[in-house]
């Protein structure tokens, strides 16, 4: 019971200090409005083509909104040193980075949610699975989080944490299938594409969203929690040999 | 009965040295002071006993439980306050010990009668709805420590905890700690000023280079050297060698040029101020002030250390300019 005091204490403070900021609010509302415009003018604004760029945006936005504001914040918590007053605390290391991606992951979660609503105004989404829409969503959300985490434990200052997020962020927009199938780019360029979580996060919403997947749901649902749980290791073997010295 | 055994406690970073070796135990409702100059290995202690480091070899006990390989377990037994205030700065004061106190577990209610109280105990009622950033350096030390006992801990530890804060805040929070200490907490506190560890502590232990040199009551430290006579002089100009000159001519007499200039002058025996002065004005040199000085920690620490107490000032200035 008292973990779990800890826990609320620690996520509630996450969502006041940081998600729920007007600057974030506007970003998380902004950005896949900005991703939409992109690719709806592109695309010569036919309207059918949102539901296409749809699981691009949908992940993008989750991508940004987590990675940005994980890694930044928990950067600086640590230079700060109030995140050592978390680590001081009696409950499990565990827990406490449960606590500190929770936050991230449900601004994730929200920020997936603002162009699909939006484009609900467009296009007729009855014939979206959202039994599957809604666990991918959570589990990219999860994944993009705890790439966030990973990057936060890598670097010691708040600009390394930006820039090294550009370094696995830029190249999957790109190579995950976002915008562009995977099977049009060259060759050599394909394995670099299934080293990378959202690849499978992106293929469920394309098969949920537009029928057309290139993996079973379960294969791509279980390599997305693979990479959950291996990131999320990674992460706590960092704070483990980095921060706890 | 020890509320804290170290046994054997070594820390290596890679091929440096911080600690090496240290063994020592804290008694349960006593002051304890780690004393020593900067770099000596405070901070590393503090942080291998408080779980922010792991040590390379050695046993830490609390209440006779051996937690060296899990620290996390006890560390609901500490209140921990750190050299920098790590307080969120864009929460409030209240804010602040209300998520402090949930952090150990306290339910909504006990933790904001808690908060309260504390509040008005560290003299921050009024700043109660100010962000910490906004706070004073006395007032953030002062917040620091209400949140560190906030869960009412046996043991707490404080890591230089009047460093680089003005002289009414430094008296507030000793007076704060000697309170806390009356009502049965147990303080185990890191310092570089001399004055702070006598006037707080029940015991003391001198650590230098990473290693253990002393450890006592202070008055059994002070009780050797209490009776001892110690003269402080200041000269004008350089007088270079006087020291030995005064040797020569009172060879009963212990003389040092100490790093300012000064000249200390100690004996075991009574001696006359004005017949070393007059020795010294004879040899064109000018005395500016001559300071009696009853025997303190500072003399224990210079003689066991062989660390001058202006090195240490020294340090000390520097680190508050850093602040």
């Amino acid at each position: 019971m008292k973990d779990w005091i800890a826990f609320f204490a620690i996520f509630l403070k996450d969502i006041k200090t940081y998600y729920l900021k007007p600057p974030n609010i506007s970003w998380g509302i902004m950005f896949p409005f900005a991703w939409a415009g992109m690719f709806f003018i592109r695309t010569g604004g036919n309207v059918m083509d949102v539901m296409s760029i749809l699981p691009g945006v949908m992940s993008l936005s989750i991508l940004f909104g987590t990675t940005s504001m994980l890694s930044v914040t928990i950067t600086f918590e640590k230079k700060s040193k109030t995140f050592d007053r978390i680590l001081l605390s009696p409950i499990s290391l565990t827990l406490i980075m449960f606590a500190k991606t929770s936050g991230a992951i449900l601004f994730g979660i929200a920020n997936a949610f603002v162009p699909f609503f939006v484009a609900g105004f467009f296009v007729d989404l009855y014939y979206v699975h959202l039994s599957i829409v809604i666990p991918a969503i959570i589990l990219i959300s999860i994944a993009s989080t705890f790439m966030g985490l990973f990057i936060a434990t890598s670097v010691s200052e708040v600009f390394e944490a930006q820039t090294f997020s550009n370094f696995f962020r830029f190249p999957m927009i790109f190579l995950c299938g976002l915008f562009f199938p995977i099977s049009k780019l060259p060759l050599f360029l394909k394995p670099l594409s299934y080293m990378m979580p959202l690849t499978y996060g992106v293929d469920i919403l394309h098969g949920a969203i537009n029928h057309s997947q290139a993996f079973p749901y379960t294969f791509d649902f279980a390599i997305l929690f693979l990479f959950c749980a291996i990131l999320f290791y990674i992460s706590l073997y960092n704070i483990k040999r980095r921060w706890v010295l | 009965m020890n509320i804290l055994e170290v046994y054997d406690l070594t820390k290596f970073y890679g091929n440096f040295k911080a600690v090496e070796g240290i063994s020592f135990a804290v008694k349960e409702g006593e002051v304890f002071g780690l004393l020593g100059p900067n770099g000596a290995g405070k901070t590393t202690t503090i942080n291998m006993l408080t779980g922010l480091a792991h040590p390379t070899s050695g046993r830490i006990l609390y209440s006779g439980t051996d937690y060296t390989q899990d620290i996390k377990k006890a560390q609901h037994l500490m209140g921990i306050v750190p050299d920098e205030s790590n307080l969120y700065p864009e929460l409030t004061g209240f804010e602040n010990l209300c998520f402090c106190g949930a952090l150990y577990g306290l339910r909504k209610s006990e933790r904001k009668s808690k908060a309260e109280s504390l509040l008005e105990q560290f003299g921050l009622k009024d700043a109660r709805d100010k962000k910490f950033a906004a706070y004073s350096k006395g007032m953030k030390r002062r917040l620091a420590i209400a949140a560190g006992i906030i869960h009412e801990p046996p043991i707490l530890f404080l890591d230089e905890p009047t460093t680089g804060i003005d002289v009414a805040s430094a008296r507030q929070i000793r007076n704060i700690l000697k309170d806390m200490n009356k009502k049965g907490t147990t303080i185990f506190l890191t310092t570089h000023y001399i004055e702070e560890a006598e006037r707080l502590c029940d015991r003391v232990a001198f650590i230098v280079g990473g290693g253990i040199i002393k450890v006592d009551y202070v008055d059994e430290l002070i009780h050797p050297v209490k009776d001892k006579n110690t003269l402080i002089l200041s000269i004008s100009g350089g007088a270079e060698g006087v020291e030995g000159r005064l040797s020569t001519i009172l060879p009963d007499l212990k003389f040092k040029r100490l790093s300012n200039g000064e000249i200390r002058i100690e004996s075991e025996h009574p001696f006359k101020t004005s017949h070393i002065i007059r020795i010294l004005e004879e040899a064109g040199i000018d005395v500016v002030e001559a300071k009696r000085m009853r025997a303190t920690l500072e003399d224990v620490f210079v003689t066991v250390t062989g660390i001058e107490s202006h090195e240490m000032k020294k340090e000390k200035e520097k680190k508050e300019k850093e602040a």
